[in-house]
């Protein structure tokens, strides 16, 4: 590699470390940009540096351990041949160039060839009582739990839906949290109906299998197939209201002082939106993606993505797609493939992420988001809370003919406007418009991302010595 | 075939400018279409910085400007909201002797157009102003100046609009217009409208139709680059900006704060905002706000904005083709000027005449110089 030519991967979960770890046998020097304090992402996240208690591997990723320990191992040993830079937001994207805010110093990273491994987040669906203080997302409970070793409450509730609420109950469970009941809002048929496909990854078909009757063993409550009704609590959360599938169904209540609420994971796909790269709506993930080669190339020349950021698909995936995309950058650089035993060629990677992603198919068929209860959000329910914006307003707004688009319906109600942009209500305030509409989500226009990625202090600017002066002709009043 | 739509008169554009001419045209009861090919209110007029300002405009817009700013007073009884207008004052900051000097000379002026701006400056303006950052030594306030919503504000005028009757069409863009020598013909894809008169009101994309005219002017896109902080206590009790520019910052009843300055990039069609601008507007902003230092920035945006030669608008009558109108490359100062623009329009379409002198806006002042960039 020429010194002009320099690689950039932004993430150290699983994409990110193997991208890394294959770049490196090429013989390249990447620099690895994480927001976290230490390598392994969401997935394998580590307890801080300095944490004053200890738990083991196996306590902390249960039947992942071993991949947990491969992708800090390997990182570990990479240090010394990349230029990691942990604690570093990038919070825009530019041409051949990305802002990033370190340690309260904000540094543009020069790139020709960036690898965005950004992963996902939450998917964030609205209950009524979802704002108040003892409810988190079910990513949010599960890292209080790896990284801080702490529970979200005495008496926890997890809800919603997706494959992470009965791991999440069982690592909370085994840790000697009490969690009181794992509410399902997808049903048992769904999931037996998606088992042909989920069969395509038997052992990890089989560890969601072995963690419910694992869960019913130890006397852990399971409702499939509940609508959830609201949380309730005046400051704090006290209980939360269900109630089951049929027309007979009456409401349940149990008392609880935390929930975690999760319905499946989103893509982060700013950093690539603030890039330029063309993006799909993808049916799957419910969401507009960057549209990709096999190799994990975006639109944009020497832009590339791997991992959950390109369309959730797990860490083994990402795991893949970290290796193939590094192989793609190779290519594109003109650098040989590393040969040996850890290092799978680019026929042998894609295929094992075709059959990840049947799987992927079959999982989000076994748990659907219930997006048809945007229909019966009441009015007075908040969508976006940086904004305080609910869901009344929002119909309003619909209704009065305003909007039949997510953009105008930002414009004019500032939903998606505040501190998260969108990330987390976005998809909420999209269901709305649907159901209002009757639109499917793809004919209702994509939230476009603006910089900065997240929130960013405005002090960094005055400290730092490669601010530019406005010139002459721009100095518009 | 059909018979085409006729309408007394087509609207190209459904910013601020289209969309309230389109309502005093409409409510004088002329037939009015306005064709828009994104959404009305969605660009230059609906992302800008929000400014409702007098304050330091030349000489030969003041008529205009005081005239538009009797509309802003009338935004409820006009659109049905008022916008989030506030009346707060625009501070038009001096950082040296000669900044104060030039004010003093635009407040004379200002005061024979009925204008009654006060400079404030040495220990006073601190006293009154400990919230402003030592480089401001001075300043002009404009006490009817204030700040509005520009989200809100620009597609009300088309909901008014269509409310009272004018046909708006969304999603709309005009693939072919010309003039038959009678009226005018148009086309939106295999869809055919006649006129009898046609407004362009198409902002940066405004030189397209002029070019269907044989008159295009030199105009150039910019992109305008803003951000906004979260909520912040209330501190900044005016529309700020500073003399000579190059920043101008405002702060809405939620507690942001609105921060413009420099200009991002684009290629004509979509504004990016830029990361060095941004970084350069944060810095001067910390500067001239020091409560900012501890704030977060939350969002960056920009929008496209036609700028000409001399920063003035073309308004009024088209040189080569009679009942034609053009009214647009605002520079970046239209907000204000764009509800009274609108009634300019409809004076000209319903009386021939208007009392507001338009002498310095004419496109017939371009005609020595050549197209720089035909759009």
């Amino acid at each position: 590699m020429t010194h002009e030519q320099r690689v950039v991967i932004v993430g150290a979960g699983p994409a990110g470390v193997r991208a890394a770890e294959t770049l490196v046998a090429a013989g390249v020097r990447p620099v690895v940009l994480d927001e976290n304090a230490r390598w392994g992402g969401q997935i394998y996240r580590q307890p801080p540096a300095n944490a004053t208690f200890e738990r083991t591997k196996q306590t902390l990723y249960g039947f992942e351990a071993r991949k947990a320990d491969a992708v800090h191992t390997t990182m570990a040993a990479l240090l010394p041949h990349l230029d990691y830079r942990p604690d570093t937001l990038a919070w825009s994207c530019g041409r051949g160039r990305l802002d990033t805010l370190h340690a309260g110093r904000e540094t543009g990273v020069p790139f020709t060839h960036l690898i965005i491994a950004s992963g996902a987040t939450d998917r964030v669906l609205p209950v009524p009582g979802w704002t108040l203080p003892g409810v988190y997302t079910l990513g949010g409970a599960q890292v209080a739990l790896k990284s801080q070793g702490c529970s979200i409450g005495q008496r926890v509730v997890l809800a919603g839906t997706g494959p992470l609420l009965y791991l999440v109950a069982y690592q909370y469970v085994k840790a000697g949290a009490q969690v009181v009941a794992v509410l399902d809002t997808s049903a048992l048929s769904q999931q037996i109906a998606a088992a042909p496909k989920l069969a395509r990854q038997p052992v990890t078909l089989a560890k969601g299998l072995y963690y419910v009757g694992w869960l019913r063993a130890h006397g852990v409550r399971i409702e499939r197939h509940v609508t959830l009704v609201g949380i309730g609590g005046e400051h704090h959360v006290r209980s939360i209201t269900w109630h089951g599938a049929g027309n007979r169904a009456t409401n349940e209540t149990l008392a609880c002082d935390a929930v975690g609420l999760g319905f499946g994971l989103r893509p982060e796909t700013q950093l690539a939106d603030l890039a330029g790269c063309r993006f799909r709506f993808d049916a799957q993930n419910r969401c507009w993606l960057p549209e990709l080669d096999a190799a994990g190339r975006t639109s944009v020349p020497g832009i590339y993505l791997a991992g959950d950021g390109a369309g959730i698909a797990g860490a083994d995936a990402a795991e893949l797609a970290g290796r193939r995309t590094a192989l793609a950058v190779l290519d594109d650089l003109g650098i040989a493939h590393p040969r040996g035993p850890d290092m799978p060629g680019a026929a042998s990677l894609e295929r094992r992420l075709q059959r990840i992603a049947v799987f992927r198919q079959g999982l989000e068929a076994a748990f659907a988001l219930p997006v048809d209860t945007a229909s019966q959000w009441p009015d007075e329910m908040t969508v976006c809370r940086c904004e305080e914006v609910d869901a009344g307003t929002l119909r309003g707004c619909i209704r009065s003919g305003g909007a039949t688009e997510i953009n105008r319906l930002k414009a004019l109600t500032r939903v998606g406007m505040g501190r998260c942009q969108g990330r987390m209500c976005g998809e909420a305030a999209l269901a709305l418009l649907s159901a209002e509409t009757g639109k499917p989500l793809e004919a209702l226009g994509r939230l476009r991302s603006q910089p900065p990625v997240k929130p960013i202090p405005l002090s960094p600017a005055l400290y730092a010595d490669d601010v530019a002066e406005i010139p002459e002709e721009a100095r518009d009043e | 075939m059909n018979k085409p739509l006729h309408y007394d008169v087509a609207i190209a554009g459904g910013g601020l400018v289209g969309a309230s001419a389109a309502l005093a045209l409409v409510k004088s009861g002329l037939r009015v279409g306005l064709f828009e090919r994104r959404f009305c209110g969605a660009q230059a007029s609906g992302v800008n910085y929000g400014g409702v300002r007098c304050q330091g405009r030349p000489a030969e817009q003041m008529p205009l400007a005081m005239r538009a700013r009797r509309v802003w007073d009338r935004l409820p009884e006009l659109i049905g909201i008022d916008g989030e207008f506030v009346v707060s004052g625009h501070l038009r900051l001096a950082r040296s002797e000669s900044d104060l000097a030039a004010l003093e000379t635009w407040a004379r002026m200002a005061r024979t157009h009925g204008l009654d701006p006060q400079v404030i400056s040495g220990d006073a303006f601190r006293r009154r102003y400990p919230w402003l950052g030592a480089a401001a030594i001075g300043g002009s306030l404009c006490a009817s100046d204030g700040h509005a919503n520009p989200r809100l504000v620009s597609p009300a005028f088309a909901r008014a609009a269509h409310a009272a009757g004018a046909d708006i069409r969304e999603q709309t863009e005009l693939t072919e217009v010309g003039h038959d020598g009678t009226r005018f013909q148009l086309r939106a894809g295999d869809q055919h409208f006649t006129a009898d008169w046609l407004i362009n009101s198409a902002g940066a994309w405004a030189n397209k139709i002029a070019a269907s005219f044989g008159e295009t002017v030199p105009m150039k896109p910019i992109y305008p680059n803003m951000w906004v902080t979260e909520p912040l206590p209330l501190f900044i009790t005016h529309n700020l900006g500073v003399y000579g520019g190059g920043i101008y910052a405002r702060q809405v009843a939620r507690g942001n704060c609105v921060v413009g300055g420099g200009r991002g990039h684009g290629d004509g069609e979509y504004g990016q905002p830029s990361t060095d601008t941004t970084r350069a507007v944060m810095r001067d902003a910390c500067a001239l706000l020091p409560a900012l230092r501890d704030a977060l920035l939350i969002r960056t945006w920009s929008g496209v904005e036609g700028e000409t030669p001399d920063s003035n608008p073309i308004v009024g009558a088209s040189r080569t083709v009679p009942r034609l109108l053009h009214a647009f490359g605002f520079s970046g100062g239209g907000f204000l000027l764009a509800p009274g623009v609108g009634e300019v329009l409809a004076d000209l379409i319903t009386g021939g005449e208007t009392s507001t002198p338009l002498d310095a806006f004419s496109i017939d002042r371009f005609t020595s110089v050549p197209t720089l960039h035909a759009l």
